[in-house]
């Protein structure tokens, strides 16, 4: 169809800043990522249901569940800011409002990130 | 839409006000699509609770002991149970959503059937995951 155009014009009038396609890309990219960590998390949950703290932490120290929690978690991050920044952009009218809203999402995400980042660094 | 066109009497909303929102009827894939953004705006704000479960989960057997602990008070079992349906209903919905990209189920029904779909199929994994988590701490 005329995807081209319709992509182009999204550019030309809604997205300034050019963002918008690459936003969209990256909320699908890692909206797969997260969902396929989700499925991960909730066996390991059902599969360690009765080994405690002991099966628990061997899980995260493993390598490979280290390196997908950490992708996991960047995931998030840029999956949340995108979805959060809609919100804004979409209820939120007055600019200084919403810009400050923005500051506070992004820096309520930074910090959440570290500090699931240095929680599994720990493990 | 044939069949709303012979409704002649059918009340238009245009640019709907906040107030109008209980009387305007959402189709099932509005409620679907809506609570899509109302549990990610929730697990937005839940963000630090789930990592200091994660946090006490992986720091100690002691800490790891804790979070039953902290999960049997009612509120925060409440509150819980509010973060199962919202990670459940997100991911269902993402999912749907993702079809949307690909251009699967576009046609006026079967948003509807998707939609109430989802929305159900949400709420009753909900339930069981409920269940299994007040088994798991209450008794």
């Amino acid at each position: 169809m005329t995807q081209n155009k319709s992509i182009f014009l999204l550019k030309k009038i809604v997205d300034i800043a050019h963002f918008g396609f690459r936003d969209w890309v990256a909320q699908r990219v890692s909206a797969i990522i997260l969902a396929t960590y989700t499925i991960v998390f909730v066996f390991a949950l059902i599969i360690l249901r009765n080994e405690g703290y002991a099966g628990w932490s061997d899980l995260f120290r493993h390598p490979l569940m280290k390196f997908s929690s950490l992708l996991a978690v960047l995931a998030l991050c840029y999956h949340a800011w995108v979805g959060v920044r809609d919100i804004w952009m979409d209820y939120i009218k007055p600019v200084a409002l919403r810009l400050s809203l923005q500051v506070f999402s992004i820096l309520w995400l930074v910090a959440c990130g570290l500090w699931a980042i240095i929680i599994l660094w720990r493990v | 839409m044939s069949n709303n066109e012979k409704k002649t009497k059918k009340k238009q909303f245009r640019n709907i006000r906040i107030d109008q929102i209980l009387s305007y009827r959402l189709p099932a894939a509005g409620i679907m699509s809506i609570l899509h953004r109302v549990s990610g705006a929730g697990l937005f704000l839940m963000l630090p609770f789930l990592i200091y479960l994660l946090h006490l989960s992986l720091k100690s057997p002691l800490g790891f002991a804790k979070i039953s602990e902290i999960i049997s008070n009612p509120f925060v079992f409440l509150v819980v149970s509010g973060i199962i349906w919202a990670v459940i209903h997100h991911f269902l919905a993402g999912i749907r959503h993702l079809l949307l990209d690909l251009h699967i189920g576009l046609s006026n029904q079967s948003t509807t059937r998707w939609g109430f779909s989802i929305t159900s199929l949400a709420i009753t994994l909900s339930v069981i995951s409920w269940l299994g988590l007040f088994d798991s701490i209450f008794t």
